[in-house]
């Protein structure tokens, strides 16, 4: 389990978000709401000690506070961005190289992955900046994967994705759920949230302001508007 | 001698110098490919590479080849973590602003001029050819230790190629070209990677001087020439593309040899000058170079 306390994040003199409280459990997907500009991005970016941060950030009773990025990484978390940003010049099976080294796995690891997305194994010669969008975003995901994560966080994974590729995601993250993984999932699309989440976290004024289960939410649309805008 | 065989000449004068630019180019291109920054102090790593070459060889017993070797063997390492310190000490701390970079290596430059003039004095010393094979063709005779150093550059250009494109230090080397905040999130100690390149790039200047010493004499200011050709040589290429750096220098070296030899040295450097004109005009990403 991952939990926050106390977090605030920074650029420069800007402070974007302030006394942020989380916990993301495993085996669930917590997902996070919020408008455009409250710091999901950042907020994920703390996690991974990829900007000015304060705070505690605890995994699994390990204190990650104090730790630079490449070291968050190798205790287990891992991050699919915000526009994929894959290493573009890098081939699929570099991509996915690259993720395995983080936290040394190896062969099997690589072949576990590649069964949840075949499409990649095809392709692993490829350039990664020639794949489609969709193939794109599965790699991000898929070299995510790699490390054998003990949290995985996306950042709004389904932006610009056709309905039948979102489905396609969605049911690698179901399937992850049972692996023990704790997934963060920042998302914009209600329905989406609705199908994967356990519990469902609003960002509002550079915090999260509110934590409610996943079931029941539905027929709360009032809760959604007033953080999302819907 | 008649047109034909002093061609061939020229051209095997211009592969020498095509090598020796060859290494020290891709030196400069490494570290301009992934870390993004300048590095105006090449030329006086190539130098420090030369003086501590020309130490190791006069203080190691024996025939010249052995001394040489030794130079070879612990010279460019040398050259190498004293540019891997100047990262962690200096460059890391500019936060590897460009414009700071480039001011910093300017610093440098001199700091090891100054230190080579006064602990190596303002002569130029030669340091004594490993071995002394004469090639024997029909028209000309031509030294074999010229030919090694063709071939021994080569073999190091062929190792970084292989080095880049075969191992993982290549690879994290590559990721953290493409993307140094996504390579940290996958567990790239991206620190490490800058000083190992930064170290990587003098190394090879220092090959190039090792492999030199033998044909030229050792001075202190010896490293102006190489940094205003590697320079050229990495614009033709384009920056950060270690293909377009080999090419860029085979052009270079060739013509360089051909026309210093019809004409003058001045008319080629006045040529290549001429030509970086023409693709920072026509084509700024150099020949072989992406778009920016
Ligand atoms: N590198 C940066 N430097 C300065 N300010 C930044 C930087 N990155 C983000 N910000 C600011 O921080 C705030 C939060 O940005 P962030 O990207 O975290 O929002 P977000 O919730 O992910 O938005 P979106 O839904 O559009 O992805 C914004 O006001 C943004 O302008
Ligand atoms: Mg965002």
């Amino acid at each position: 389990m991952l939990r926050l306390e106390g977090v605030s994040a920074s650029y420069g003199a800007v402070t974007v978000l302030r006394d942020v409280v989380l916990e993301a459990r495993g085996g669930e997907v917590t997902c996070i709401m919020g408008r455009n500009g409250v710091g999901k991005t950042t907020l994920m970016r703390a996690i991974m000690g990829l900007v000015a941060r304060q705070g505690r950030f605890v995994l699994d009773g390990d204190d990650l506070s104090a730790l630079p990025a490449h070291e968050v990484a190798r205790h287990g978390i891992a991050l699919v961005p915000q526009g994929r940003r894959l290493f573009g010049p890098l081939t699929v099976a570099e991509n996915l190289e690259i993720g395995l080294m983080t936290r040394h796995r190896g062969r099997a690891v690589h072949e576990q992955v590649l069964d949840l997305f075949p499409r990649l194994r095809e392709r692993l010669g490829q350039v990664s900046q020639t794949l489609s969008g969709g193939e794109q975003q599965m790699l991000a995901i898929a070299r995510a994967l790699c490390l054998e994560p003990k949290v995985l966080l996306l950042d709004e994974p389904t932006e610009g994705l056709q309905p039948s590729m979102i489905a396609a995601i969605r049911e690698v993250l179901l399937g992850l759920k049972s692996t023990g993984v704790a997934t963060v999932l920042v998302e914009q699309r209600v329905d989406a949230v609705l199908q994967v989440a356990d519990r469902v976290a609003f960002m509002g004024h550079g915090t999260v302001a509110e934590v409610v289960p996943g079931a029941g939410l539905r027929a709360d649309a009032p809760r959604f508007a007033a953080y999302v805008g819907v | 001698m008649s047109f034909g065989p002093f061609l061939l000449l020229a051209l095997m004068e211009g592969l020498v110098s095509a090598a020796v630019l060859a290494l020290m180019a891709s030196g400069l291109s490494l570290v301009f490919g992934v870390m993004r920054v300048v590095n105006v102090a090449h030329g006086a790593f190539f130098m420090t590479g030369a003086v501590l070459a020309w130490f190791v060889a006069g203080h190691v017993p024996g025939p010249p080849v052995v001394g040489w070797l030794v130079a070879l063997i612990i010279v460019p390492p040398l050259v190498g973590l004293l540019a891997a310190a100047v990262d962690v000490l200096v460059l890391k701390r500019l936060e590897y602003e460009p414009e700071a970079v480039i001011v910093a290596t300017i610093g440098l430059l001199y700091i090891l001029e100054q230190v080579a003039l006064l602990s190596f004095g303002p002569d130029a010393r030669p340091v004594a050819a490993p071995f002394s094979l004469r090639l024997q063709l029909p028209w000309f005779g031509y030294s074999g230790y010229k030919l090694f150093v063709v071939a021994a550059a080569g073999a190091v250009l062929l190792a970084v190629w292989l080095v880049m494109t075969r191992t993982r230090f290549g690879l994290v080397m590559r990721a953290t070209q493409v993307d140094r905040v996504t390579a940290r999130a996958f567990g790239i100690n991206v620190d490490r990677v800058y000083a190992g390149t930064f170290g990587l790039g003098a190394a090879l200047a220092a090959v190039a001087a090792v492999l030199v010493v033998p044909t030229t004499q050792v001075h202190y200011l010896m490293g102006g020439d190489p940094l205003l050709l590697s320079f050229i040589t990495v614009i033709i290429g384009g920056l950060g593309s270690l293909r377009g750096t080999l090419v860029a220098a085979l052009i270079i070296g060739l013509s360089d040899g051909v026309i210093s030899m019809f004409w003058a040295p001045t008319l080629s450097k006045i040529i290549a000058t001429l030509l970086v004109a023409l693709v920072l005009v026509f084509r700024p990403q150099g020949l072989f170079g992406a778009k920016a």
